[in-house]
């Protein structure tokens, strides 16, 4: 299982294109792979649950990766991350 | 058939004349059913679902892609986001669950819709909130398609002009444009996004109708006059004639215009001036280009603020000045700091209401008590600057202390960048609005402190005149070609050039091409129009002979 927190320094925070790019990129793996804000999860590539997580610039996401290719899903979607929200 | 003639006004959109078979655009919601038709063996209704799915995800992919050739990468995202939305997983489950507990696959697309409509529109965010017509939007697509029925009106067999109480981007972008003539609607605004595509695509239409007419009168004949914003339904014979006549000139008027295309904006006696653009988004510079415009006279930053749920990030900012000034390839491009307040309200600021809010608390007002807002957007501006050719203008200003604080906080965010190593233009001009008497008749003075100066000629008339632009009462009072603001036109203009200083006049009556005579022969640098009236008023340009010119005959005296 792989791991990690990112902090959304986007003002709208998740709205609809970046759920829908998050949504996007999980599909490319078989890893399972859920977005979590809080207590709250969403399925990552489940575009509705991602916009229900209502997260927004300074609020701390945890992704976590749990599959054969959670490394390189892990990787992806921190890049995603870090260049779009 | 005299008498069913019915004559309707709204604000026009795009000029020129359609003229079509009146039909209804329905509503997007689809509607809860007597007993639905889709109703088979669980397996062959989910098995239909899957198709459908995949039959509306790849007509999403189409419209995405039409939509970034005609209109541009945000209008693309949008479909892009739809496509998502129609292949999502939580759908996907509410509609299976649906079909198990019994339910036909039309009810069970619909209500799995509104359920997800349902969670958005409980969301805090009101961006979030926005989604859920979005969701709806989609499982209509769905349901149209399972009825065997094309969204929006991809397939007309005549020539046809649209009604609907609004139209959005993407129903123009769907329809078929060889028959589509043009559209009005009952809502809508001049300034929306649809009203946009109108103008790229150059379709006559009329918006805020106010009421469309009656239903039974799908299938008769409609004229959208885009001139004056004047739609007419089941026109007699004559004035359809008299129509048939106005359209064959406007085409003949803009073949004409046509020609102009490349040539220099040079009077007859060989003075030259900048024809620039007026833009309220960045999205509008395709437009600047298409239609020949030699930049940006005045960027409305306004967009920023009333699209956005709270006050627009400095790097949100960023990208879009950055955007523009790179979309415009060195051409000059005025932006024009934040104006929000009188017409233009944006709940976050928390103005309330005011008794005379043209009067009031608006653009550099606020600034003055929040500086951080305009800092925000001055930073943002400089970052941008070194992408091209930038100028800044600042509305509302009445009194050279105003100027001198606007121009203090210019030196602050310059400083502050230079010592965090961060690239700018140091050439940035900075220069004003002249949009009240005040600042008219003191404009000898603020030429000394401004860079150059920009006439808002809409707010200096109201101002000059004490007509209040909103009221439909005193339209008739309304008068732009007053001897009264042609002499203040004229004294900026003099006061302006004394100090070396450019002025340019961004106000609708640049586009007047009555005016055009007088403007150039006092002397005005630049004018800025909408992007489709750039070649019209080169021709004038062209055509007009400065030495000619009786002045005093405009200005009374």
């Amino acid at each position: 299982m792989k791991t990690f927190d990112y902090t959304i320094t986007d003002p709208l925070g998740i709205h609809a294109r970046p759920a829908g790019m998050i949504a996007a990129k999980a599909k490319e793996f078989s890893a399972e792979i859920t977005v979590a804000k809080g207590d709250k999860t969403a399925d990552g590539r489940r575009l509705f649950a991602l916009m229900g997580l209502s997260a927004k610039e300074g609020d701390i996401l945890t992704v976590t990766c749990n599959g054969e290719d959670e490394a390189a899903a892990a990787d992806a979607l921190r890049t995603l991350l870090e260049a779009n929200l | 058939m005299e008498d069913k003639m019915i004559t309707l006004r709204g604000k026009p959109v795009m000029e020129g004349i359609a003229i079509g078979i009146l039909r209804f655009l329905e509503a997007g919601e689809p509607a809860a059913e007597d007993g639905d038709p889709y109703i088979g063996s669980a397996e062959a209704m989910k098995q239909r679902f899957y198709e459908i799915r995949e039959a509306v995800a790849a007509e999403c992919e189409v419209l995405a892609e039409r939509a970034r050739v005609e209109v541009g990468q945000s209008e693309a995202e949008i479909f892009a986001t739809h496509r998502l939305m129609v292949l999502d997983g939580d759908l996907e489950d509410a509609v299976i669950a649906g079909i198990d507990a019994g339910k036909g696959l039309a009810d069970a697309i619909r209500e799995a819709g509104e359920g997800l409509a349902a969670m958005l529109a409980a969301m805090e965010d009101e961006y979030l909130r926005a989604r859920a017509a979005d969701a709806k939007d989609v499982c209509a697509r769905l349901i149209a398609a399972l009825r065997g029925e094309r969204t929006g009106v991809s397939r007309l067999d005549v020539p046809t002009v649209l009604a609907a109480v609004d139209v959005t981007p993407a129903e123009l972008l769907q329809s078929d444009r060889t028959q589509l003539m043009g559209f009005f609607t009952a809502d809508g605004a001049t300034g929306s996004h649809t009203a946009i595509l109108a103008r790229s695509l150059a379709l006559p239409s009329a918006v805020a109708v106010g009421e469309l007419p009656d239903r039974s009168l799908e299938g008769e004949t409609v004229i959208v006059d885009g001139f004056t914003g004047e739609v007419i339904v089941a026109p007699d014979t004559r004035t359809l004639a008299l129509y048939c006549e106005k359209q064959a000139a406007a085409r003949a008027e803009r073949q004409l215009e046509e020609t102009f295309r490349g040539l220099p904006n040079r009077t007859q006696d060989g003075y030259e001036v900048q024809v620039v653009c007026n833009i309220g988004r960045g999205e509008e510079a395709a437009s600047v280009l298409q239609n020949d415009g030699g930049g940006v006279g005045l960027f409305r930053s306004e967009f920023l603020y009333l699209e956005s749920p709270d006050f627009p990030s400095e790097e949100t900012q960023y990208r879009v000045y950055r955007r523009l000034l790179e979309d415009m390839g060195g051409r000059p491009v005025v932006i024009r700091t934040m104006d929000v307040g009188a017409d233009k309200q944006v709940g976050y600021f928390g103005i309330g209401r005011e008794e005379n809010p043209a009067l009031g608390y608006r653009s550099i007002r606020i600034c003055m008590d929040r500086p951080e807002i305009l800092c925000t957007q001055l930073r943002a501006l400089y970052r941008a600057s070194v992408f091209g050719k930038l100028s800044i203008l600042i509305p509302m200003i009445v009194s050279p202390w105003e100027l001198c604080w606007v121009r203090e906080r210019a030196q602050e965010v310059r400083d502050e960048l230079r010592a965090e190593g961060i690239a700018f233009d140091p050439d940035v001009k900075l220069g004003i609005m002249i949009e009240t008497p005040a600042a008219a008749a003191i404009s000898d003075l603020l030429a000394k402190d401004a860079d150059f100066f920009s006439i808002g000629t809409n707010d200096l008339t109201q101002y000059a005149l004490a007509v209040d632009r909103q009221n439909p009462r005193i339209e008739r009072f309304y008068d732009s070609h007053h001897p009264a603001i042609l002499r203040m036109i004229a004294t900026v203009v003099e006061n302006a050039h004394r100090e070396g200083k450019r002025v340019s006049v961004c106000g609708e009556l640049a586009r007047d091409t009555s005016l055009t005579p007088f403007l150039l022969a006092v002397g005005v640098d630049g004018l800025s129009v909408s992007p489709p009236y750039v070649l019209r008023l080169r021709r004038a340009i062209r055509e007009c002979d400065r030495s000619r010119v009786e002045i005093g005959e405009f200005l009374k005296k």
